[in-house]
């Protein structure tokens, strides 16, 4: 016994639990049908680079096929249906979501990379929480404060990340269809696994032809959609390089556009805070879902008189991060999502090494397949510094100090995003201080990383614009 | 599979982490007694960081989903085993109860000797000769409470008489409980005194000091107390009496680890931590021991790092170690209800 | 083979519903209700001021527990007793057609629009204090906000005619903000309400959230009314008369007439006042259970709670 320690044997959540089809077609007016022109490709696994299935790209006749099914199901059913009937589908997709979860977990981290105990704990349960609080609103839309009745939008076309793939597509589709939208929602090229499970959940659920159509491709797939004539409104998340391409593309249009995009979230700790727990969310607001979190805390501003406790603290911590198998329940940190994600991770941590920072990386043995980056910590950070700006969407984070109140605002106002803030401090007015000069759509005060579908979310400045979540995520499907 | 006796295992780390570092002034023992230091003490306990409840507690059911299998399952079941005191602490306690779970002790599964002894035997001061007298020199420690346990309601030269007894009568291990009237109160000084005091009285004896948090309420206030503890010279904090309600959970365990992962690097000394009451299944017990792997790590996993106070836990590690050798569920008739 | 005899059914023992469980009346004390086409139908317990009290008691033991559920989870148990009704549809039906003497389509109608209305309200459980909460601008460096808070034990009394139906409307407003209450049934139409306890016993709702007595309105109101633990009162029951095809049981102590009705309500009335109790006072015009029920029933039993931080460093 004295010679042994107190380790975890590998944990792994059983794969049996989902059945992958070997190739997946367009899931379009209520059916899975053959693409017209488009062509296939492959999606993998990014823990072991396997090939998973093969789905389609769609071309621009399947995107006109799916806009044309949204627009029949729009004219013909779902804006005839009361409300109360509306949200009765969604009830019912809710709870074939909550049955179906632990499927839906799996395939999740198996496409996705993350680790299994998020999937199953966080990203599920908030895909079906969504539903249920959307399904609520269907029929209370004249409670909203939009007026007395208020009108949905149309055809919405949404395009949506890989880093939340199902979590993503709830944030769309629920308050759409709430509103009495239809949708042709496009998920991301690297996940899309997950939102063809969810158009099977649609099949269950019995919900009419051609409301949701999930149209599966890349870049091109995604711009023949926001760019069409036939959609009313546009909703994207993703980066703000391709949101700004977006918003020149309906400019001059009748479409409306929500836009949710990039961040470079400042973290800031003062020296009272409860410094263990700020440490833990110094952890969970970077390397959560592996560091691809739109709203991570990627900039850890520390005040000077506690920087090395807090340094001390956080290396300690990391030292303890589990990453490996997405599937092992014990795995905190799993696979980047994808080849070309983990190569632009490390150039803009060479480019934080070359320009003077100092890395730390903790201790951990990476798997030899797939694609994998350990968690990384940059000191001797300033705020010129690339790695300071640019967001890396990966599990990478620096670190910088301040002094003053003042000084945290102003070094965490300092770019052109807006998306999250974290303040830790056990001095409440400070807080209110803090969040009432921060220039972020989402202020976390001793937390981090938390959603809710009651809860607003979306950023200020180049993070986009518009809010999902909540009361105010109605407004962006309301003709109002 | 060798099996370490927890004697060993104790003197080894108990002794030597404490001469390691040089200690910082502050932190030594003995300076915040006299009349001038009531001040540093207290604002010494104030000073420490707080303790957000949401967070820790998040902390604490995170590590709870920890799934530990096969192997790290077995000789997490063992290391349970051998962190356990075995303890009763009833009205109706006798002698012959009392030997029988020292019997127990010595051998928890009659028919498997590869199954490890649990650490110490915890009783009542009176009990403390039978304790001894049939424990002999098996290894496993004779612990006992004292100091008016569980209220602590009496006066400092009674508890003080009652730990020189317990020691006398044969006791290594003494378990203390603070005054928490007067740490509610705000007399920081007081319990320090006191548990100083009773840290004389147990000469050689291992001091535990239960805080019992579950009338402290507050996770700062966990932390205060653990800090008070050692200064005053505890060898372990502990969490509960197992008469108040709650007793031990994992998130106020999880703030005492943290206290002594700190305590050890301010001064060098590390410091024990005993999680009792309310324990009462191997999948609770594994539960810890994820979290001291966790906060603290290895340096705390063994007898002189963590220990368990709980008598109907044993039995329910004994099943799920039966279930692991023979790959079914085991039924509570095959095991001794001592 | 021997034929087949005609099976003899086994009838059901309707009993009260306190605190999760389904005793008889401790006066052991039980009258007879009858179908609206005065046959009788079943032997109701007949509860007492004791049971009264016992209901009360575990009503505000659940109001811990229960107000401070999240808004989500009371959401899903409101949601999961729709689905329960829904699967005894059949046996509501039957229920409302004995006891209302109403044809199928109208106990069909009846039935599903108390399964949307249960719907209805479990949407609201997370939505309601964003409608009629507030951030506060003051004037000056204070964060404040203001947020609804349940106002503790409820005591309502159901309509008399609309027994499921109108129900519902009155208890689902109540508790899925939170509170918790003792609902008094309708008097001469008890059975629906007894139904109902049964999906609300398997529907996850913690034990004594919802306590369902069925007896004289006369009778047992006055001891809920003047009960200094009970915070509100709905008196929504002493509008209406059950039907006027009611067998002669239920008329001994009841609400008879307009005029008894009406006092008895001001009766009540003073009687809340003792402790100040929120009331909802009998409705003056009939009642259209089938409209949009607006957030009135909701908010009446709301307290609003507002709250001042400062703002600084």
């Amino acid at each position: 016994m004295a010679s042994q320690r107190f380790e975890y044997a590998p944990a792994p959540e059983s794969r049996a639990i989902v059945s992958i089809a070997s190739s997946y077609g367009l899931f379009i007016g209520g059916e899975f049908v053959d693409t017209l022109d488009g062509r296939s490709y492959k999606t993998v696994n990014p823990a072991d680079a396997e090939v998973l299935a093969e789905v389609t790209e769609a071309g621009p006749r399947d995107v006109d096929r799916a806009v044309a099914a949204a627009r029949a199901a729009y004219t013909r059913t779902w804006s005839k249906l009361s409300g109360r009937d509306r949200g009765k589908y969604l009830y019912r997709i809710a709870r074939l979501i909550q049955e179906r979860a632990r499927e839906l977990a799996v395939l999740e981290s198996l496409d996705n990379g993350k680790p299994i105990r998020e999937s199953r704990d966080v990203d599920i349960p908030l895909v079906a929480a969504h539903f249920f609080y959307y399904a609520g609103w269907a029929d209370k839309l004249a409670y909203a404060g939009f007026g007395p009745s208020p009108r949905p939008l149309g055809v919405a076309g949404q395009v949506i990340p890989w880093n939340f793939p199902l979590l993503m597509l709830a944030w769309k589709i629920a308050p759409a269809l709430a509103c009495g939208n239809t949708v042709v929602l496009k998920p991301a090229e690297t996940t899309p696994l997950t939102a063809l499970a969810f158009a099977e959940i649609c099949q269950q659920a019995d919900l009419p032809p051609g409301v949701v159509n999930i149209v599966t491709g890349a870049g091109e797939t995604g711009r023949l959609l926001v760019t069409h004539e036939g959609i009313d409104k546009v909703a994207f998340t993703g980066s703000t390089e391709v949101g700004k391409q977006i918003a020149r593309a309906v400019a001059g249009t009748r479409k409306r556009l929500t836009l949710e995009l990039g961040g470079k979230a400042a973290n800031i700790i003062f020296d009272d805070a409860p410094l263990d727990q700020a440490v833990e969310g110094i952890i969970n607001g970077i390397f959560f879902n592996q560091g691809h979190v739109c709203c991570a805390g990627s900039r850890l501003l520390v005040q000077e008189s506690v920087y090395e406790e807090v340094l001390a603290k956080l290396k300690r911590r990391m030292s303890t991060l589990r990453v490996g198998d997405p599937l092992d329940k014990n795995t905190d940190i799993g696979a980047i999502n994808s080849a070309q994600q983990l190569e632009k991770i490390r150039m803009l941590s060479d480019v934080g090494e070359s320009e003077g920072a100092a890395r730390w990386s903790a201790p951990c043995e990476l798997p030899e397949r797939g694609y994998w980056f350990p968690p990384t910590i940059f000191t001797g950070v300033s705020q010129a510094h690339r790695i300071a700006r640019e967001e890396i969407f990966g599990p990478v984070l620096s670190i910088l100090t301040f002094r003053t109140p003042a000084e945290a605002v102003e070094k965490a106002n300092n770019t052109p995003y807006g998306l999250s803030a974290g303040v830790w401090t056990e001095k409440g007015s400070r807080i209110l201080w803090m969040a009432e000069r921060l220039r972020a759509g989402v202020v976390w005060a001793n937390t981090f990383n938390r959603f809710d579908p009651t809860s607003p979310f979306g950023g200020y400045k180049e993070s986009g614009y518009g809010r999902e979540g909540g009361r105010h995520g109605l407004e962006a499907y309301l003709d109002v | 599979m060798t099996t370490r006796g927890p004697v060993e295992t104790a003197e080894l780390s108990m002794t030597t982490a404490g001469e390691r570092h040089a200690r910082p002034e502050v932190l030594q023992p003995g300076t915040v007694t006299g009349v001038a230091s009531e001040v540093g003490l207290r604002s010494f306990i104030a000073g420490l960081p707080g303790v957000d409840q949401v967070g820790a507690d998040a902390r604490a059911a995170m590590l709870a989903s920890r799934s530990i299998k096969t192997t790290s399952k077995q000789f997490a079941l063992d290391l349970a085993i051998s962190m356990i005191d075995l303890t009763t602490l009833e009205g109706q306690d006798t002698p012959g109860k009392v030997r029988a779970i020292c019997a127990k002790a010595q051998r928890p599964d009659p028919a498997d000797p590869t199954c490890p002894p649990v650490a110490a035997v915890c009783v009542y001061p009176d009990l403390v000769p039978v304790v001894k007298q049939t424990l002999g020199d098996s290894g496993i420690k004779v612990a006992s409470v004292a100091t008016a346990f569980p209220s602590g309601r009496s006066s400092l030269d009674v508890k003080v008489r009652e730990t020189a007894d317990a020691v006398a009568a044969g006791a290594d291990e003494i378990d203390m409980v603070i005054d928490r009237g007067a740490f509610l109160a705000g007399r920081y000084k007081q319990v320090y005194d006191e548990i100083a005091a009773v840290k004389q009285a147990c000469g050689p004896a291992h001091l535990k000091v239960i805080l019992e948090t579950g009338e402290l309420a507050t996770y700062d206030n966990v932390r205060r107390a653990s800090w008070l503890a050692m200064l005053a010279g505890a060898d372990f904090i502990k969490t509960s009496t197992g008469k108040v309600s709650p007793a031990a959970t994992l998130p106020v365990t999880l703030v005492m680890l943290e206290a002594v992962r700190d305590f050890r690097d301010a001064t060098g000394r590390m410091v024990g931590v005993k999680a009792a009451g309310g324990i009462r299944t191997a999948k609770d017990a594994i539960r810890y021991l994820v979290l001291v792997n966790e906060t603290v790590g290895e340096d705390w996993l063994n007898p002189s790092g963590f220990r368990i106070g709980a008598s109907s836990l044993l039995n329910d590690l004994l099943m799920q170690r039966e279930k692991l050798r023979t790959g079914r569920y085991a039924g509570p008739d095959y095991f001794t209800l001592d | 083979m021997s034929e087949r005899q005609p099976r003899l059914a086994i009838r059901k023992t309707y009993k009260l519903f306190i605190g999760g469980a389904f005793p008889r009346s401790e006066s052991g004390r039980s009258y007879v209700v009858r179908k609206a086409n005065g046959e009788f139908l079943a032997n109701a317990a007949l509860a007492s001021r004791k049971d009264a009290r016992d209901a009360v008691v575990a009503a505000r033991k659940a109001f811990s527990g229960w107000s401070a559920a999240t808004a989500y989870n009371r959401g899903q148990i409101l949601y999961r007793i729709a689905e329960m009704l829904e699967g005894r549809r059949d046996q509501f039906i039957a229920d409302l057609a004995a006891c209302e003497g109403v044809d199928p389509a109208e106990a069909e109608r009846q039935v599903d629009e108390s399964i949307d209305r249960w719907v209805w309200y479990a949407g609201w459980s997370d939505k309601l204090a964003q409608v009629i909460g507030a951030a506060n601008p003051v004037a000056g460096p204070y964060f404040d906000f203001s947020v609804p808070e349940p106002t503790g034990v409820v005591a309502v009394i159901a309509p008399q005619a609309s027994s499921l139906l109108g129900l519902v409307s009155v208890v689902a407003p109540v508790i899925v903000t939170g509170n918790t209450c003792v609902v008094l049934a309708a008097e001469s139409r008890p059975v629906p309400a007894i139904t109902l306890a049964e999906v609300l016993a398997t529907s996850d709702l913690p034990a004594g959230v919802v306590n369902i007595l069925t007896g004289r309105v006369a009778e047992v109101a006055p001891w809920l009314a003047g009960h200094m633990d009970v915070n509100a009162i709905d008196l929504t029951g002493l509008a209406d008369e059950p039907s006027p095809s009611e067998g002669a049981d239920s008329t001994s102590g009841s609400p008879s007439s307009d005029n008894s009705r009406q006092s008895l309500a001001a009766d009540l009335e003073k009687s809340a006042a003792d402790n100040l109790k929120r009331v909802i006072r009998p409705p003056q015009d009939a009642v259209d259970w089938y409209a949009d029920p607006g957030l009135a029933r909701m908010t009446a039993f709301l307290e609003t709670k507002t709250v001042w931080h400062p703002i600084g460093i």
